[in-house]
């Protein structure tokens, strides 16, 4: 307790050569009592190292987790679709069929009703989105930008299989009264596109799919449009403001070309979610194996058909299924890394630029 | 001339601003119409039962969601034990010892995407692991396939925060002489605890809603069960198959189990945001 | 100031030949430098000329990061603390460090003192009890602090805070104690609380003090270096530097700062 605090240094550091393996001659502690003390605090040391690298690799493993469950996925899945893949080989993707009865199968007809709904859903909820963030990073009150910020951040946390519910019982309804007749007696009389809103109309189908799925996928593209448009340096914005600028010009040719990788980089997260989503979708979309050029007919997608069709499939009928998933896992894979990416850039070039 | 090419400004500017106005106006339309049906339909839906009786039989009136609720309960309760140490030591090793190495690096971008990977592929990779080999569903399946989902949500959000602790605080408690594992645990997760907290209840909303992965793992039970090794009935899958049933009874339950499911994932996060707004602002 | 120099002084740190570089950019250049034991040396200089750097290559703080590196020679007691085998654990507990601004850890007073001095000691309670009171008593905190020893460290004032951090380094024995900038974010009351307390220290501890205020090392170094774009321009007595320095740079610093 009352040794004086330099002395012990010296002894530790002597010590600390015994410890390295550097024995020297002037080892001998003038008293014992303080000599015990520092042969604790090298087993303490030595203690602590061990320690250190138990922790260090103990961290690392359980960060690897995610990496195996990653490889884990890609590699069970192509396992169990195995058989499939081996039948059909790769024309499997553009195949049309989806016989359960005859075990011909084709994914062409799930892939097209993903990619149709996530598309719609994004076209949807680009502009809307945009809009929001917009709103909520230029004009509007201070006061106000917190409670609506956090009711959009809210909406996105709504589990999906409410949207589902919603989109079924509320939504398709309305939809076949009102919204398909409209659709049809306008866009439907137009050349080219008019097939796609034809036929008949009972509310759910892909078209009904994509537009609850893009209410869905809405608050995560505003959330990221408003973190990217918040990056923007004020010295910025205020210089084009300080020209004579309307906010609409400092948005368009100030705020959009800063932020445009970081707001692409949103729009693919949330073309990743709407593809992979199954619930919203599931309850909409009409669940039919049938390809047709109306986007009022019923369709699948993947992870619909995935989540219809799972507890009754056995066998060779199994190993399609998980070779859809094992694509959609691809599929949304290239997305979300794809933004990704995006996303790092801007914010490298942020941190360049600020 | 010049006027002419102001005003076209003017107007154009009034148009954009007026559209992002519509825009906003429409997404808080939308959720509260959501929330109106949802809340109108589940309250007329709850009643006593609902908590005390197991699921009904196809066709038949009463019953509950008891079975489900717990089911639901015991798999987010146990995936979230799982999920929480690993997930925090994760976001420790990512934040500690991630600026050196290029395994870190892939792992955090990793992690991103498995933010956002569709989450019935969750469900097929343990189905195919464990459902698959021991040849039955069981709550156990479904702990796991929400832990997988968790992982990555508490592991960013712990690195996210942990970034966030000044490093003056870290060196100082370097300065005397601790070793790193002590930093990190004591001072650093520590000074870092709301916001970890916050992350922990982001997850636990997360997976309270999510129903795909437990379609292939839990499945189902008709009967109350607290064996987490047999299928095990869970609130989102009763939903998802009542709603689409015929039967008026079981889509009365379905908007009910919704309303529960909903409350819990919004109370969670509401909690979260007062929770952490709290403890940075003191 | 009085000196009392009955025996040569011995020196408790030696640096020599010390380059640092922060990756391509060099920090130090070629710095030769003693610290006297139970002395106060400061170093002064303009913003960006190394004094923080050199404090921090004294405990290795820059180990923490990549990219930071170091060499030459330090002699700490006649060890050289950049030896790649040196435990750095170890060392920093022998070389105590407080920061520019006060970092109090997220835990009770009580255990901000503790969690040191657990590191490498395992006292029964009332040993600790003790150590914990030895400690703030000797960075005057005691008086202010005991009856809420349990609250959190954060609640403190801002000087307090600062002293606290004092106290957690000195509880644990260290052999130097080195301060970087230790008042720059404190108001002028705590700053003659802290400059006591510097005063009082080097009886037991040799202290290592970077400040960017020159009168504040007139008031409490004995040494003083005053250091230029990475380089040591001048060293010696305080009083000396002071009253008529060596150099032209040197000169052209302290009356720039005097006025």
């Amino acid at each position: 307790m009352n040794t004086s605090p330099a002395d012990s240094g010296i002894l530790d550091q002597r010590h600390l050569d015994v410890a390295d393996g550097q024995r020297r001659a002037f080892m001998n502690s003038s008293s014992t009592d303080s000599g015990m003390r520092d042969q604790r605090r090298l087993d303490v040391v030595r203690k602590q190292r061990i320690q250190d690298f138990i922790f260090h690799k103990l961290t690392l493993s359980f960060s690897l987790i995610v990496l195996i469950s990653l490889i884990g996925i890609l590699v069970s899945l192509a396992l169990v679709a195995w058989p499939a893949f081996q039948k059909f080989g790769v024309e499997f993707i553009w195949r049309v069929e989806w016989d359960i009865i005859n075990e011909e199968f084709g994914a062409a007809i799930s892939i097209f009703g993903t990619l149709a709904s996530a598309t719609i859903a994004v076209l949807i909820a680009l502009p809307l989105s945009f809009g929001i963030a917009l709103f909520l990073t230029e004009t509007c009150p201070v006061w106000l930008r917190r409670p609506l910020g956090t009711a959009i951040e809210l909406l996105a946390a709504v589990p999906s299989i409410i949207y589902g519910m919603f989109g079924l019982f509320i939504f398709a309804p309305l939809f076949a009264e009102y919204g398909q007749p409209a659709l049809q007696s306008t866009l439907g009389q137009m050349p080219l596109i008019g097939p796609l809103f034809g036929g008949a109309m009972n509310g759910i189908g892909i078209l009904a799919a994509g537009m609850i799925l893009a209410f869905m996928i809405l608050p995560f593209i505003a959330a990221v449009m408003r973190d990217v448009f918040e990056i923007v340096p004020p010295i910025l914005r205020e210089s084009a403001y300080g020209v004579g600028c309307t906010t609409w010009e400092v948005v368009r040719h100030i705020v959009l070309p800063y932020t445009q990788q970081g707001v692409i980089g949103g729009v693919m997260l949330g073309l990743g979610r709407a593809l992979g989503e199954t619930m919203a979708v599931t309850f909409v979309i009409g669940n039919s194996q049938r390809l047709s050029a109306s986007l009022f007919s019923p369709g699948s997608s993947i992870a619909s058909t995935l989540a219809n069709e799972f507890g009754e499939a056995a066998d060779f009928h199994l190993s399609t299924l998980f070779a859809l998933g094992l694509l959609l896992f691809v599929i949304t894979f290239v997305v979300l890394a794809g933004a990704k990416i995006l996303i790092i850039r801007t914010e490298r070039a942020k941190g360049l630029k600020t | 001339m010049d006027k002419n090419l102001y005003r076209r400004r003017i107007l154009m500017n009034r148009i954009g601003i007026t559209l992002s106005m519509l825009a906003m106006c429409l997404g808080l339309f939308v959720m509260l119409w959501i929330l109106a049906v949802l809340f109108n339909n589940g309250f007329q839906a709850l009643d006593f039962n609902m908590f005390f009786k197991s699921t009904p039989a196809p066709g038949t009136e009463g019953g509950g969601l008891a079975n489900a609720i717990v089911g639901s309960l015991l798999m987010v309760g146990f995936a979230t034990l799982v999920s929480t140490p690993i997930g925090i030591l994760a976001g420790i090793y990512l934040a500690e010892y991630g600026d050196t190495s290029k395994t870190a690096e892939i792992t955090r971008f990793m992690t991103d995407i498995m933010l956002s990977a569709p989450s019935i592929v969750l469900g097929l990779f343990v189905y195919a692991i464990l459902v698959a080999q021991v040849k039955h569903f069981s709550g156990w399946a479904g702990t796991i396939a929400l832990s997988l989902i968790a992982i990555p949500v508490v592991l960013r959000t712990t690195e996210n925060m942990l970034r966030l602790v000044p490093g003056s605080l870290r060196e100082a408690a370097f300065a005397l002489g601790a070793p790193r594992w002590k930093v990190a645990t004591m001072v650093t997760l520590r000074a870092a605890k709301s916001g970890v907290v916050t992350g922990l209840l982001l997850a636990l909303a997360r997976i309270s809603g999510e129903t795909a992965p437990l379609l292939f793992t839990a499945l189902n039970n008709q009967f109350f069960s607290m064996n987490m090794n047999e299928p095990m009935s869970n609130l989102p899958v009763v939903i998802f198959q009542f709603a689409l049933s015929p039967y008026d009874n079981w889509i009365r339950l379905a908007w009910g189990g919704a309303l529960l499911i909903t409350l819990a994932v919004l109370v969670l996060n509401i909690l979260a945001r007062v929770y952490f707004r709290e403890k940075v602002s003191s | 100031m009085t000196e009392t120099q009955q025996q040569a002084p011995k020196t408790a740190i030696q640096i020599r030949n010390l380059n640092f570089y922060y990756g391509k950019f060099q920090g130090l250049k070629n710095i030769n430098l003693e610290i006297v034991e139970h002395k106060v040396t400061a170093f002064i200089g303009p913003s960006g000329c190394g004094k923080s750097t050199l404090l921090r290559t004294l405990n290795r703080m820059y180990s923490l990061y990549p990219g930071q590196k170091a060499d030459g020679e330090i002699n700490f007691y006649g060890q050289n603390i950049l030896d790649s085998k040196q435990d750095l654990n170890l060392l920093r507990a022998r070389i105590g460090m407080v920061f520019q601004k006060p970092t109090p850890f997220p835990m009770s007073i009580y255990d901000n003192i503790a969690f040191g001095v657990r590191l490498y000691e395992s006292l029964p309670k009332g040993e600790m009890d003790e150590r914990v009171e030895w400690a703030l008593t000797k960075t005057a905190l005691w008086n202010e602090v005991k009856d809420k020893l349990n609250q959190s460290g954060l609640a403190l004032s801002g000087g307090q805070q600062q002293r606290l951090c004092i106290a957690r380094s000195v509880a644990v024995k260290p052999a130097v104690i080195l301060l970087d900038e230790p008042t720059s974010a404190l108001d002028p009351i705590s700053t003659a609380k802290v400059e006591e307390l510097v005063h009082e220290l080097k009886s037991e501890y040799t202290v290592a003090i970077v400040t960017h205020n020159m009168q504040q090392a007139a008031r409490v170094s004995d040494f003083t270096a005053y250091m230029y774009l990475g380089e040591m321009m001048e060293y010696g007595k305080t009083d000396q530097i002071i009253i008529k320095p060596k150099k032209k740079e040197t000169e052209d610093y302290i009356t720039g700062r005097f006025g």
